[in-house]
């Protein structure tokens, strides 16, 4: 469905990702007036609005717009804020979290919200029969465990003991639950909407957010109008935004050029990506982010000759990422450590495995395999990620490491990936991975940890450190405001703890770049909003508001 | 026409229609990935995903999945999406009608363009003119629809602006997608119709007509074209089954809302049950297409009888 570069096409983790230059508040700066409307094209129709089931990159933000949870970012930031939320309370031992919901908070249906909206939300993801996308996130919860095995309907760690107040038991301290708060998955749906709508729900939504569903026509439209009732009332800024679907990307580039469309829901078409960058007239109109995404090459640390320490380094040294970035025209830049530059925690001064062939070879001597070494490189087979196996294959090949290239489709990839010695080597291209929520330990437990090293998980290495494990577990147990740096302090030292063992060789973290027509106003930082693609809905506006 | 051998067609209809239902489900189980982890997502567990195979009957053997869909389908029931979980026959209802449009449009294409030219090729058999048209159709029929529709898309939407680029709506909305999708229609039509026209005007009757007086229009369009035109009717209840494929890749390009660009995303998040509910749809209509130009024949051509 993405296909940007080497994303997800998978199970759409949602593609978080942070501006280069990020304000504080980007809604300080820039104040366009409230008004007017825009235009925003896509390919695909949209699957669904359901906040308990959307989980692509298309709909995220969508969903953003229409409903709200306890917890938001401040726009254009991974700040996180109080949206349903008007405060809340941790308690000392980081297992009780208790809310103050906001006055005065409408569904789109006209009813007031009250505590037990949230309650039922969050159980309803949970819930096996609602095959929510998201529902092991809330793991965390006392209770989660039996509302899954379908022994319960309701979360024992929820309650709701009057209409404005929530409160939240944890089985364990969690620093990471207020973002998990502030995933679609948690946001707040009118318990009669969704039973007089059933399955249908994702095509009828009601929620609490700044803009309501007014139109849907199949394959063709969605059109969002203000909310009136909208708690924010100086959000959102444009009072209507159409939804074009079935743009093929190139004419819909045709399309913005002239000046029939606004934003380009999808990414820039490759063909075209240059020439329109590089064009005086259209460069301005293209805004550049980062995004907490890494590619990488794992290693199977079980299987020869991975489990030599010295040859995983030296596959790290061995490969050219400045290379493989002029691949990709510039659209990623070279990464060398698990956490991608925008992700709190990176380590800026961190120089890693800088590209020395020779260095390899030197390595590969000590590790006595002058014979050689043959392997596999497994990679998915869409575009442009055979190509980036193959820049791979020819590095290694230069250092004396023989990699067959086997290009399969993604779900083989994934299969090989999760069996103990499915695959010596894969390139993660298309496929992993992509923060849902900008913290640290998104990046490490399924993908690094040892929960993620077993049959049918996500930790292709197979790398499996207790030490480190240890660590991270009492990194995501610092959940006081005084311990925030310490935390990120810590999970640094875990992700340069793991390159150390070198598991992985980090190749490069993608970039992002959302295209706009000359009408659309406010900061850079909101047009490739972190937790917004390709916008933040609510707080771009339009120069010609009346 | 007998009505014998319509009922005897109708059964040989359904059977095709269950074979292909059957070939297409046993497709898509085929197919090297697992819908349940599209819809459980990366931070499911294994009990979460084995209990949404169990909800959706994906834990059953084969044939008993296929019998339940079966069961179903005889009730107009064609499922319900996987990932929007709306019902597949809401989907494609809403979606049908821009695609017979498309059709509708594409055949006019055809006969209008494919026809006369054929027709003129016929007459001038050996000249240039001929051969122009010739090597005309031979490169519409020979170009990659999705080219054609680019290059239509850039010349008379982008560069002269005559027409919207992509969208649906208005006649305007439809004159490049149908005549992208006709042309390689158009292209077949005029080769079998000249070929057809040949045949014909050496038959003795045009020159019996010929010897009568009658003017060579009358010849070519009351005497001839008649005949000639049979083997074109038989080839529009074919195109049904072409426009299909082509109507995937059109809608693509074109931004058209039919039930190409419904299959074509189903394709790749994997929903089945939208794949095999707008494969069995498109299957209805190649039967009935091809069922419509058999009945059509003997009107045209008493001489045919239709035999149950």
């Amino acid at each position: 469905m993405r296909h940007l570069l080497a994303t997800s096409a998978l199970a759409l983790p949602i593609a978080l990702s942070l501006a280069v230059v990020v304000p504080a508040d980007a809604r300080a700066q820039d104040a366009p007036k409230q008004g007017g409307e825009m235009i925003v094209t896509y390919k695909d129709d949209v699957s669904t609005l359901d906040p308990a089931i959307g989980y692509d990159w298309q709909n995220w933000s969508m969903i953003k717009s229409l409903f709200d949870g306890l917890m938001d970012y401040v726009p254009g930031t991974t700040d996180l804020v109080p949206d349903l939320a008007q405060g809340y309370e941790i308690s000392d031992d980081g297992k009780t979290f208790t809310f103050q919901l906001r006055d005065g908070v409408k569904f789109h249906n006209g009813r007031t919200l009250v505590a037990g909206d949230v309650k039922y939300s969050i159980e309803r993801a949970v819930r096996p029969e609602t095959q929510s996308p998201g529902a092991g996130f809330f793991n965390m919860i006392e209770g989660f465990d039996d509302v899954q095995a379908g022994k319960a309907k309701a979360l024992s760690g929820i309650e709701a003991p009057d209409d404005k107040t929530v409160v939240f038991h944890l089985s364990r301290p969690d620093a990471t639950f207020l973002h998990v708060l502030a995933l679609n998955f948690a946001h707040a749906v009118p318990k009669e909407a969704v039973e007089a709508e059933g399955a249908d729900f994702g095509k009828k939504p009601v929620g609490t957010g700044a803009f309501r569903l007014a139109e849907w026509t199949l394959g063709q439209r969605l059109v969002f109008e203000r909310n009136p009732d909208y708690y924010k009332k100086d959000r959102p800024r444009l009072d209507r935004i159409t939804f074009e679907i079935g743009q093929e990307p190139l004419v819909a580039l045709l399309r913005l050029q002239r000046g029939e469309v606004d934003i380009l829901g999808d990414p820039i078409p490759s063909a075209k990506f240059l020439e329109v960058r590089n064009d005086p007239e259209w460069g301005d109109n293209i805004v550049e982010g980062g995004q907490l995404q890494t590619g990488y090459v794992t290693m199977n640390v079980n299987v020869p000759p991975f489990d030599d320490l010295k040859v995983r380094q030296a596959v790290n040294f061995a490969i050219n990422k400045d290379r493989i970035v002029r691949i990709l025209n510039g659209r990623a830049v070279p990464a060398n450590q698990p956490l991608p530059p925008a992700m709190p925690g990176y380590a800026k001064g961190y120089e890693g495995y800088a590209f020395d062939p020779e260095k390899a070879k030197a390595l590969l001597k000590e590790a006595g395999t002058e014979g050689g070494v043959k392997t596999e490189l497994l990679a998915m087979n869409t575009e442009p990620n055979p190509r980036i196996a193959q820049a791979i294959q020819q590095d290694l090949a230069a250092v004396g490491i023989d990699a067959q290239l086997r290009p399969l489709a993604q779900a083989n990839v994934i299969a090989a990936g999760g069996e103990p010695k499915g695959a010596p080597m894969i390139w993660s291209g298309g496929m992993a991975w992509i923060a849902d929520f900008p913290d640290p330990s998104n990046f490490y437990g399924p993908i690094l940890g040892c929960a993620g090293a077993v049959p049918g998980g996500w930790n292709w290495a197979w790398y499996c450190n207790k030490n480190l494990d240890a660590k991270a577990a009492k990194a995501d147990a610092m959940v006081g405001d005084d311990q925030k740096q310490a935390r990120l302090d810590l999970w640094q030292e875990v992700f340069l703890d793991v390159m150390k063992d070198a598991p992985w060789a980090p190749v490069f973290n993608e970039q992002r770049f959302t295209m706009k027509s000359d009408r659309m106003v406010g900061p850079d930082a909101i047009f490739v909003d972190p937790v917004h693609i390709p916008v933040n809905y609510d707080e771009v506006g339009v120069n010609d508001a009346q | 026409m007998s009505g014998r051998y319509l009922v005897g067609r109708l059964g040989q209809s359904l059977l095709i229609l269950l074979g292909i239902s059957f070939v297409t489900y046993v497709l898509v189980y085929l197919v090297p990935a697992d819908p349940v982890r599209q819809i459980a997502g990366r931070s499911a567990t294994p009990a979460t995903v084995e209990a949404i195979r169990a909800q959706l009957g994906l834990d059953l053997p084969l044939w008993h999945q296929y019998l339940r869909y079966l069961s179903n389908l005889l009730q107009g029931d064609l499922g319900r999406s996987y990932l929007q979980k709306t019902e597949v026959t809401t989907l494609i209802l809403a979606r049908l009608p821009a695609t017979l449009e498309l059709m509708a449009g594409a055949i006019t294409v055809e006969l209008l363009l494919g026809l006369p030219l054929g027709v003129y090729a016929a007459t001038k058999r050996g000249r240039a003119a001929d051969r122009a048209v010739m090597v005309g159709a031979f490169t519409v029929v020979s170009a990659p629809q999705f080219v054609v529709g680019i290059l239509l898309l850039y010349v008379f939407a982008v560069r002269l602006a005559w027409f919207p680029i992509g969208g649906y709506g208005t006649l305007p909305h439809l004159v490049l997608p149908a005549l992208t999708l006709g042309l390689l229609g158009a292209g077949w039509y005029a080769r079998v119709a000249r070929s057809a026209m040949i045949d014909v005007l050496r038959q003795d009757y045009v020159t019996t007509a010929r010897a009568k007086g009658a003017s060579p229009a009358r010849v070519l369009l009351v005497h001839a074209l008649r005949n000639a035109a049979l083997p074109v009717v038989a080839m529009i209840g074919l195109d049904v089954g072409l426009f299909m494929s082509g109507a995937v890749v059109v809608e693509s390009v074109f931004g058209w809302p039919g039930i190409g660009q419904l299959a074509w995303q189903a394709i790749q998040r994997l929903d089945i049950p939208i794949i095999v509910g707008v494969t069995l749809v498109a299957a209805v209509g190649i039967v009935i297409g091809n069922l419509v130009a058999d009945l059509i024949a003997p009107l045209i051509d008493p001489r045919i009888k239709l035999r149950a």
